[in-house]
């Protein structure tokens, strides 16, 4: 017997770029992250190639799931075209093996920024979600000390609070992206900063949701089948983003969520969010064989 | 002296004192000057139900300190100021200071010239206030009220001013109406005819003759004793340091 | 020759609303408190005063749950209350105060949020006790606002853009919001123009005497505290130096400190 028969043979880098060391806390994180909730769980943070605030966060948790039999789909509000989606893609399949996909359909890991893709992600499938700011009590309490007291208590008045003001200012809820979310009616989450749109997808979902925050090294979990409600009065019930009746000037698809692109004579034309969705429809047209999913939303409305 | 007496006031003598005092002593220590002065010492003397009794002799006597004594505005250093309230006997020279706020608030009352009226409080407001504290609802209270201050001649337009703006005269008018408004089981009175006109006067010399008939006990000092001469039962009469009952 | 010890009470039955027991408090090596006593009865305004240090202020945080002394005990007589509650813990004293203990403090930035809307402050209140109806935080924070005599169509401007008096009617409007069953108030009008500091005061006497609120009212000025309390405890150097009925406090005073610091003021 010789060392070498023991040993792997030196690479440049571990499998999936992290070492195991720190697969080992990310692993651990995750499965506290989805035993508790909607609650942060604080975790190391380690470099990767990309600036901290790309996405550093849903990459570490993406670099950590990944195996030579995964297909990953990176979108970046809804895009599977852009620089930094095709960056992050590229690298994942570059230090792992696996494939890579824009079909919602076909991926296993959708590491995502601002999006929730429209098409019902199934349980076989886990959803990464990209967090700036994990700490919804940060613009009611500087003092994180203080909000990881008020979550302990689940003292959320200051939330509801926040949204009073929005109405009393501006006669409606204010809060667009990031809306907070009671889940599993214990812990307030910043549901990343996905749309109001989007935020009804989480809700008694069958696939499961990891959200990362790499700068701020916080990482919280949907599981599936938790609830996901977010902060309401009573008496003022949730109004998702007005792009039910909204068509897609360029797939033709309606009722799904819209890039608004402003028009020379100063109106707006509307593109759908979700561009792969987009690509389909317009494929479909042209007359190929296209295989769509199950949608959250139906003519404009979410179906539950 | 004996005082021209009544039925009333024979009737009212055959009851058990409201109030036996004994052997009452007052002086206040002065811890700047590092000594005590003697108001009065080893006081006793009784009032029943009905009965009105008169404070006199010569100024600084210690009158007034007497009245604010049994008042509990003094503590007393020695003695008893036995107090036979509808909940039992009390001495009121070593009761707990919430007890003696209850009396004050339900049997003991204290008129003086002297009225502490608060800013934007208006005068109808101010007279009502024993009544809604007693417990009577706002309506009623402001309608007893407006009927005192009538009563005592204040002008109906000043009814719903601010005290505060008002003259000494008609501020006085304003107190009395206040500390005569519910009827209390013992009345202290420290001079409230003083400085009162012709009309105030009668309407406030009627007033005690009516609590009296209603078995009132009053204990007053009064610096024109005529103005009240045919309610008086008896007189005790300070000296300085000594007391003479001569009922 | 020294006045007559007071018996315990005999015609008045109610028990105490508060009872604070042998509380004391000690900073590093400053006493802050040394054995402090003192009750409270449903609907009565007791007043401390005090010099600066002289620990009124602590003995008011303590009672409104934010410290803990180094001992003594605190009870409030309401349902289902411990018999100290100092053994609560950070969750359960929130709602405790958040219901029950409604707090005024001398400056208004200790207990509101400036940048808020007034209103909101007041709705606060009501969230930390679970109302999550908007037109009901809406109606019940304009009541408190009316009753603590707050312009409303002002209702919905922030604190900063207040006049000091005008804040405190929000703080007041916030505490009372919940109708608790104690009004904390510490130099509520302390660092008012006069003319203002007796509108603020006469405020809180109608509220006080039209819902009986039962109050705990900490101020230097013995002015407030002859316009306000029923009974009054002056404190010195951590310790009750003289309590007693507020008219003889002031007119008879016992301990030779209350008779410098009452002639000091006449």
């Amino acid at each position: 017997m010789t060392l070498a028969s023991l040993t792997e043979n030196w690479k440049a880098f571990s499998y999936g770029f992290l070492d195991a060391s720190a697969k080992r806390e990310m692993r651990r994180k995750m499965i506290k992250a989805v035993a508790v909730p909607g609650c942060q769980m604080p975790y190391a943070s380690r470099e990767v190639p990309i600036a901290r605030g790309w996405g550093t966060g849903g990459l570490q948790v993406t670099l950590t799931l990944l195996n030579k039999a995964s297909v990953v789909k990176v979108i970046d509000q809804g895009a599977d075209d852009s620089v930094n989606a095709a960056s992050i893609r590229r690298f994942l399949t570059r230090v792992s093996g696996a494939e890579a996909t824009w079909d919602t359909l076909d991926a296993t890991l959708i590491q995502s920024r601002h999006r929730v893709p429209e098409e019902k992600l199934r349980s076989d499938q886990i959803l990464i979600l990209q967090v700036p700011n994990p700490e919804p009590l940060r613009p009611v309490e500087p003092n994180m000390s203080v909000a990881r007291q008020m979550h302990a208590d689940a003292d959320y008045g200051r939330l509801w609070l926040t949204l009073y003001e929005q109405i009393v200012r501006s006669g409606r809820i204010m809060q667009g992206a990031a809306y907070p979310s009671m889940v599993n009616r214990r812990h307030v989450m910043a549901p990343s900063p996905i749309p109001r749109w989007d935020v009804p997808k989480l809700n008694m979902a069958e696939h499961l949701t990891i959200l990362s925050a790499g700068r701020e090294k916080r990482i919280y979990a949907v599981p599936p089948h938790t609830s996901v409600e977010p902060l309401v009065f009573d008496d003022v019930p949730y109004k998702v983003e007005d792009h039910g009746h909204l068509t897609c000037i360029r797939s033709g698809l309606k009722g799904f969520f819209m890039n608004e692109i402003p028009q020379e004579d100063g109106t707006a034309a509307h593109e759908v969010s979700d561009s792969h969705l987009g690509i389909k429809a317009i494929d479909r047209t042209s007359g190929e064989q296209v295989e769509f999913g199950e949608t959250w939303y139906k003519d404009g409305e979410m179906q539950q | 002296m004996p005082t021209p007496s009544n039925s009333s006031t024979r009737n009212c003598n055959q009851m058990p004192p409201i109030l036996t005092v004994e052997g009452l002593t007052k002086t206040f220590q002065m811890h700047h000057l590092g000594q005590s002065l003697m108001a009065f010492e080893d006081l006793s003397f009784t009032v029943s139900p009905g009965e009105f009794l008169l404070l006199s002799g010569p100024n600084g006597v210690g009158k007034s300190t007497l009245l604010r004594t049994l008042y509990r505005s003094y503590l007393p250093v020695a003695g008893q100021i036995r107090y036979d309230s509808r909940e039992g006997v009390i001495d009121l020279a070593q009761a707990a200071d919430i007890d003696i706020a209850h009396l004050r608030r339900t049997e003991i009352g204290f008129v003086t010239q002297f009225l502490t009226a608060r800013p934007r409080v208006p005068a109808e407001d101010i007279v009502a206030e024993p009544l809604r504290l007693a417990g009577h609802s706002r309506d009623d209270a402001l309608k007893e009220a407006c009927h005192w201050l009538k009563t005592f001649g204040v002008k109906q337009d000043l009814w719903r001013a601010y005290p505060t703006t008002f003259s000494g005269g008609e501020q006085q008018k304003v107190n009395l109406a206040r500390a005569l408004i519910l009827p209390q089981r013992l009345l202290l009175l420290d001079e409230p005819t003083a400085s009162l006109d012709v009309g105030a006067r009668e309407a406030l010399v009627t007033r005690l003759a009516d609590l009296k008939s209603q078995g009132v006990a009053m204990i007053g000092v009064f610096h024109h004793a005529a103005d009240v001469a045919h309610l008086i039962d008896r007189d005790i009469r300070l000296k300085p340091k000594e007391l003479s009952d001569v009922a | 020759m020294t006045a007559l010890a007071k018996q315990p009470p005999q015609l008045v039955r109610t028990r105490p609303l508060m009872t604070l027991n042998g509380i004391s408090k000690t900073y590093d090596d400053v006493t802050a408190l040394d054995d402090v006593s003192a009750q409270v009865y449903p609907g009565e305004v007791l007043g401390i005063v005090g010099e600066s240090g002289s620990g009124k202020s602590t003995f008011l945080r303590l009672m409104n749950l934010q410290e803990t002394p180094d001992s003594g005990s605190y009870h409030l007589d309401l349902p289902d209350l411990p018999d100290n509650l100092f053994t609560l813990d950070r969750f359960e004293r929130r709602m405790l105060c958040a219901r029950q203990i409604g707090i005024v403090y001398q400056n208004p930035h200790e207990g509101l949020l400036m940048t808020h809307s007034s209103s909101g402050n007041v709705a606060e209140r009501l969230l930390i006790a679970g109302e999550r109806r908007f037109h009901v935080l809406r109606e019940k924070a304009q009541s408190a606002l009316e009753a603590s005599e707050f312009p409303i169509p002002r209702m919905d401007a922030p604190p900063i853009e207040l006049s000091g008096g005008m804040q405190q009617r929000v703080q007041l409007a916030k505490a009372i919001a919940l109708e608790p069953a104690v009004l904390l108030l510490d130099e509520p009008t302390t660092g008012l123009d006069v003319s203002v500091q007796a509108l603020v005061l006469d405020t809180l006497k109608r509220l006080q005497q039209e819902r009986r609120i039962t109050m705990v009212l900490v101020s230097h000025d013995l002015g407030v505290i002859r316009t306000m309390a029923d009974r009054v405890m002056v404190m010195r150097r951590g310790q009750v130096v003289e309590d007693g009925l507020v008219d003889q406090v002031f007119q008879d005073p016992q301990h030779a400190y209350t008779q410098q610091l009452v002639h000091a003021k006449l």
